[in-house]
């Protein structure tokens, strides 16, 4: 494992994005979607690998195609690839170490895990062959949330890199994947699933289930049923590596080498998901590391001077157009000139809106962590290193 | 020919999340009530906050008029098996089947699918049993949706017998008919919302029997300038344009027009993601362009600006 020496674990809180990255070993992204959580996480990610060094991975789940160009990637895959440093060259930066990058593939993570996990091959090949694997494995409630974990947990306890940036998959309740592990221990040790398995098991029905067994064969068929059951009697057998597993996933979240980085931008349904999830974490003794707020609008759309002045750009637009045809020759006809201005008056007053709506939900956050970081609105699309770098230098310090 | 949008019986709204699906949800739901057709709208995310955009407390399970002709409901898929069970096995004892919470989360959980079947199913029945004009429900995000609609589909795979396979049946012939059913994708012309609404177009019509009938692209940012105006722009956003400008209102221009640069920017950058958007959907399908909300204001509001501005695109 590459060293880095400058990961020393203090008691000062981190006051900025740089230190915490520097102290952290896992740091976790979440948010609502749409709010640019994988791109912060890159961001972040490759931040670290430019300025702290070591070996800095960003397990990102659903990449757009961009992220990877961005990275100088063909393509994001299940398996972790390093980002060349030509990508790093082509902007004129020296890493002082490296940047990995890797996507997670619900379904090949599941194979992974089978293959671990279960007892012998035919067992393996039992699992994995069984039609309603693939179902499950694509459609469990939270199957995806549990990956993630799982194969966050997998990759750190590789010891493999000296930080992992993550970004959450999305899901409709952003605190699912931290419930994720425990519900997946509670669930192979739940009673109804014993239940659900023993009478196929032994073939004999209890009398205590009995009357489960007759609406359920009612509702769903006795041979779905059966194939179901069948299916957890094979699963089940990977029971004891998977509870303890989860667990393991579970301690490390809160351990204090992870952190989480909550992301959203100041549109009031993101704040909301942001502020419950700052309570989630709160509630779970989990660390809250940084909130970072993304395409913030300028400060200077807030100025009530400039109101002022949009105000006689709109009001006042034909004397004004008159003004400026005398001060800067004929840069075009009267009335174009005062629709540009009035255009403009109108433009700003329309923003200074938005940006005032902004300001109101920031004042609103009533728990907010010691590092809070706001990215301004980039012009367009982030689209190669340069844009990933800029992006962090804005949150960096 | 598949008819208009709101003739239709039973309108799914999806997208990425964050595009403002409940916004257009709502909107389309308000619309067709102020047009006098029985509406009912129902929230299947269990923590959407459809609640909010009608400005009307907490909804449930059993509908809530919220308007003379608008009623609203939130999923829950417990209460939509007890309702089935009550309806179709005639079972009154509940208590029979034991703690049927926790059976049910249990076979909700193992059995794929049946949460959504359970969804869909009530859905369907509400449109079979003609309760309603209009049932406009806002659909899981991206992700789920496709599971959703062809839950019906995939359970008739699965399960070979029982009641549920006997239910399948029809709920497939309500979904599958373009006349009774469609689906409508909000998106929002920036990068990842146009990918995710182009795939999830291709998988709705791959993976499901719904009648895509309408991408909604929600704020839409305006147009400042023509060309021959934004010469006169670009001019004027010089130095002496500036101190030209400056000295003429008596205050600093500065803000206003770095402001209107970053909305120009803002539009040609979205301008780009629209039109990939639109090349990449089918040429025949409907789509319906909402603009940018510039407002403090929130709720009912803005529900009602947005059922105005749909009601515009449909051409009322």
């Amino acid at each position: 494992m590459a060293a880095r020496g400058r990961r020393t674990e203090t008691r000062e809180p981190a006051k900025s994005v740089e230190k915490l990255l520097a102290t952290k070993e896992i740091v976790i992204c979440c948010g609502s979607g749409g709010v640019g959580k994988t791109t912060t996480a890159a961001a972040m990610a490759a931040m670290a690998a430019t300025y702290h060094g070591g070996k800095v991975l960003v397990l990102t789940v659903d990449p757009a195609k961009r992220l990877a160009n961005a990275l100088g990637l063909e393509q994001f895959g299940n398996v972790e690839t390093r980002v060349p440093a030509e990508a790093f060259a082509a902007v004129g930066v020296e890493p002082r170490g490296e940047l990995w990058a890797a996507m997670l593939d619900t379904k090949q993570s599941w194979d992974d895990l089978v293959e671990r996990h279960a007892p012998d091959a035919a067992t393996r090949k039992a699992i994995l062959d069984n039609p309603l694997y693939q179902n499950v494995t694509g459609k469990f409630v939270q199957s995806h949330d549990y990956i993630a974990m799982e194969r966050l947990y997998e990759i750190h306890s590789s010891g493999r890199y000296d930080l992992i940036v993550v970004d959450t998959p999305p899901t409709r309740n952003a605190i699912d994947f931290l419930e994720a592990p425990e519900r997946m221990a509670d669930f192979f040790s739940s009673r109804l699933l014993r239940w659900l398995i023993a009478p196929y098991q032994s073939r004999l029905f209890n009398v205590a289930s009995k009357p489960f067994y007759n609406v359920a064969d009612r509702i769903l068929g006795s041979q779905f049923l059966q194939d179901i059951a069948e299916f957890f009697i094979l699963f089940q057998t990977m029971y004891g590596g998977f509870v303890e597993r989860a667990k393991a996933v579970t301690r490390t979240l809160s351990d204090r080498c992870t952190t989480f980085v909550v992301v959203s931008t100041l549109e009031s349904a993101p704040v909301q998901e942001a502020e419950f999830f700052i309570g989630a974490l709160s509630d779970r003794d989990l660390h809250l590391g940084a909130l970072v707020l993304n395409k913030v609008l300028p400060t200077y759309l807030r100025s009530t001077a400039a109101t002022k002045v949009a105000r006689s750009f709109t009001a006042d637009a034909d004397p004004l157009a008159d003004q400026v045809l005398a001060g800067l020759g004929d840069i075009g006809a009267h009335d174009d000139v005062a629709r540009v201005l009035r255009e403009v008056g109108e433009s700003f007053l329309n923003y200074q809106v938005v940006a005032k709506r902004e300001a109101e939900l920031r004042d609103e956050l009533s728990t907010v962590p010691d590092v809070v970081a706001t990215v301004p609105y980039f012009d367009s699309d982030i689209f190669d290193l340069a844009g990933l770098l800029a992006l962090g230098a804005a949150i960096w310090r | 020919m598949p008819p208009d949008l709101l003739d239709r019986r039973l309108l799914f709204v999806t997208g990425k999340g964050g595009v403002g699906k409940t916004t257009v949800a709502a909107g389309l739901a308000s619309l067709a009530a102020a047009r006098g057709k029985r509406t009912l709208v129902c929230e299947v995310d269990a923590k959407g906050n459809l609640a909010d955009f009608f400005e009307t407390g907490p909804i449930g399970f059993d509908p809530r008029q919220i308007e003379p002709q608008l009623w609203a409901m939130a999923m829950q898929t417990e209460e939509s098996l007890k309702e089935y069970l009550k309806l179709q096995l005639k079972v009154p004892l509940l208590a029979k089947i034991g703690p049927l919470a926790r059976t049910f989360d249990f076979v909700a959980n193992a059995a794929p699918g049946v949460k959504e079947i359970l969804t869909v199913g009530k859905l369907c029945y509400e449109v079979r049993e003609q309760n309603y004009d209009l049932v406009v429900v806002d659909a899981a995000a991206s992700g789920h949706v496709i599971g959703q609609l062809a839950a019906p589909q995939a359970i008739n795979e699965l399960v070979q017998v029982g009641l549920v396979r006997s239910q399948t049946g029809w709920m497939l012939d309500l979904l599958s008919d373009p006349v009774i059913t469609g689906a409508v994708i909000v998106s929002a012309p920036e990068e990842m919302p146009v990918n995710e609404t182009i795939e999830l177009a291709a998988r709705m019509r791959s993976e499901t029997q719904v009648d895509l009938a309408a991408v909604v692209v929600n704020r839409v940012l305006p147009e400042l300038f023509n060309r021959a105006e934004e010469e006169i722009f670009d001019r004027l956003h010089t130095a002496d344009g500036v101190a030209c400008l400056t000295g003429a209102v008596g205050g600093n221009a500065t803000p206003l027009l770095d402001a209107a640069r970053l909305a120009v920017t803002l539009r040609r950058t979205r301008a780009g993601h629209l039109a990939r958007l639109r090349t990449e959907l089918p040429d025949n399908l409907a789509m319906l362009y909402l603009p940018y909300l510039f407002t403090r204001s929130h709720g009912v509001r803005v529900t009602t600006q947005i059922a105005e501005a749909l009601g515009e695109e449909l051409g009322f």
